[in-house]
């Protein structure tokens, strides 16, 4: 067989199709869209019924934590009167250490059911450890596949922590220098295994964090009586983002949902220079924004976390803000947690200080901190690689070149990305070259991708 | 030298620079695409040698003989003296000061 990257590449559709069980051609529309809702609806699982799986492999109804102290720490730098309630869902405490289980245990779940005999995901990040966790539990054999080291062989400290978590759990690491070429090793380790593809982007894995927003709402309502104002999501391929909208929206809470991302701007996701000078391996925008603009550039034909379609705003936040809320956290409350999931609350801390005193602002997870995946492994590593750690004012960090740890907590802001503009790319690259071929069914496709209405698509296709 | 059946590490080159993805930014397209894979050694052989290993999912693979008996190193890194600093300025600020 030929496995050239061309020839692997050129027999992806075929192979997809034989390793999620799933016809993603079923779902398109004669134009440029396909339908959303028929896709998820497709995992045959309805709500009650992800709850049941997920409490067979232990996992969700993780504590709803109220950051008193952190909260107070948030009025002592906001207006008289403002600074909302500060929450964290402590998802670290799902086994595997993070949202992601809710993620994996779908997946792994329906691949038992569909009698694959084992697993295979990509992912440098917690999910791995999730989908090793999951398939240790339902006797299903696990490869993992990282993006893990640069061109001199140096790995990112918090991927290779992950790496150990996986192997600890009995999966195989497949371990590959930086490119997106890495897809092209799965779909050959899935062609020579006949495993399930465990993507992050399935239905299943989506679905599989609805449970997570529906838990936040009845969590509140039961011990607060009442919705929380604002949930803050970590966004980075947006399936946390859109798995918890939905299952906010299944609640019938109305809560915003904000999406925040550590700021990497100017640092190429795909360059071996680059690679180790971010100190972010997840939740940052060089993911975060082009999984916004164009959902479907995952490793499924469409991918499920459509983060657009649930954003009422999106926000940046940067390294340095993150790495200090992540020691205020552990200062201030006992809480030592991974950083990456603690971007949300770097975004939280600040927008709560434009709240009132008795809103509600949650931060939707936690992650586990561990050795290389923890601020003091990852600031010594920026150090090493020639990152300037200093105190300051954040807003003068310049991402692959300095860390700014805030002088004071007051200097921690947020910077609104443009949704308009994400809205316009997306709709762009929806449209491609179909300008002119438009049906009604398209342009309702768009106003729902991008949450936006007929004005907006329709201004926006005719200044193609 | 490492005994047949010994845990070890393996080195492949997946992709050279010329078969590399178009799209890649020029600093990653002038290296090859690499890969690492543990498993159990199918014959003796010395670092260096071209073997074969038994994956933990029981996958045949092989590569080039790169380590033998790997292990992890990662840590919890060095003093960073400004982690201390945030603490001791948060807890300052929350609690301190008024009484």
């Amino acid at each position: 067989m030929d496995n050239s990257y061309a020839a692997i590449m050129a027999r992806k559709n075929e192979i997809i199709r034989a390793s999620v069980g799933m016809d993603y051609s079923s779902f398109e529309y004669d134009g440029i869209g396909f339908d959303y809702e028929a896709m998820m609806a497709a995992t045959g699982y309805t709500l009650p019924e992800l709850q049941r799986v997920q409490s067979l492999f232990s996992v969700g109804n993780t504590p709803l934590i109220e950051l008193k102290n952190l909260t107070t720490l948030a009025r002592k730098c906001a207006p008289k009167g403002k600074g909302a309630r500060i929450f964290i869902k402590d998802e670290a405490t799902n086994p595997s250490g993070s949202f992601k289980a809710r993620r994996s245990c779908t997946s792994v779940y329906q691949a038992k059911k569909l009698g694959y005999k084992g697993v295979v995901t990509a992912t440098s990040g917690n999910y791995g450890a999730a989908v090793a966790c999951h398939a240790a539990m339902a006797g299903l054999k696990c490869i993992v596949v990282q993006e893990c080291y640069d061109s001199r062989g140096i790995g990112q400290p918090e991927i290779i922590e992950k790496a150990r978590k996986c192997e600890a759990l009995g999966a195989e690491v497949v371990q590959l220098t930086v490119g997106p070429e890495l897809f092209s090793t799965v779909l050959r380790l899935l062609e020579e295994t006949g495993y399930f593809n465990a993507s992050l982007y399935t239905p299943f894995g989506i679905a599989g964090v609805e449970t997570l927003g529906y838990e936040i709402a009845q969590q509140f309502r039961t011990k607060y009586d009442r919705d929380p104002d604002v949930v803050v999501c970590t966004n980075a391929g947006g399936g946390n983002l859109t798995g918890t909208a939905r299952g906010l929206l299944k609640a019938d809470c109305r809560a915003k949902v904000i999406g925040a991302s550590v700021n990497l701007t100017g640092l190429h996701m795909a360059s071996d220079e680059q690679f180790n000078k971010k100190s972010f391996t997840t939740g940052h925008t060089g993911f975060g924004v082009p999984f916004c603009v164009n959902p479907d550039r995952s490793d499924v034909p469409r991918s499920a976390a459509r983060p657009l379609r649930y954003m009422d705003r999106y926000v940046t936040v940067t390294q340095g803000s993150v790495f200090f809320i992540t020691e205020a956290l552990a200062s201030l409350e006992g809480l030592e947690k991974g950083p990456a999931g603690n971007t949300a609350l770097a975004a939280a801390f600040r927008i709560a200080q434009d709240l009132d005193e008795d809103q509600c602002i949650v931060v939707q997870e936690t992650e586990y901190t561990g050795a290389g995946k923890h601020i003091n492994p990852q600031l010594s590593f920026a150090r090493q690689n020639g990152i300037d750690i200093h105190f300051g004012d954040p807003k003068d960090e310049i991402p692959g070149k300095s860390i700014i740890l805030p002088a004071h907590p007051s200097l921690i802001q947020v910077t609104d990305v443009d949704l308009d503009r994400v809205r316009r790319s997306n709709i762009k690259n929806a449209v491609g070259t179909h300008k002119n071929e438009l049906t009604d069914q398209d342009i309702q496709y768009l106003i729902d991708e991008t949450n936006s209405n007929e004005e907006f698509v329709r201004n926006v296709i005719a200044n193609l | 030298m490492a005994k047949k059946g010994d845990w070890v590490q393996i080195h492949n080159i997946v992709l050279k620079p010329e078969e590399r993805s178009d799209a890649l930014p020029e600093d990653t397209k002038k290296h090859p695409l690499e890969m690492w894979v543990k498993g159990y050694l199918q014959s003796d052989a010395e670092i260096g040698d071209e073997v074969e290993v038994i994956t933990r999912t029981g996958r045949c693979a092989s590569g080039k003989l790169v380590n033998e008996a790997p292990y992890f190193e990662h840590n919890f890194g060095f003093l960073i003296p400004e982690v201390l600093k945030i603490g001791d300025m948060v807890r300052e600020i929350t609690f301190g000061g008024d009484d």
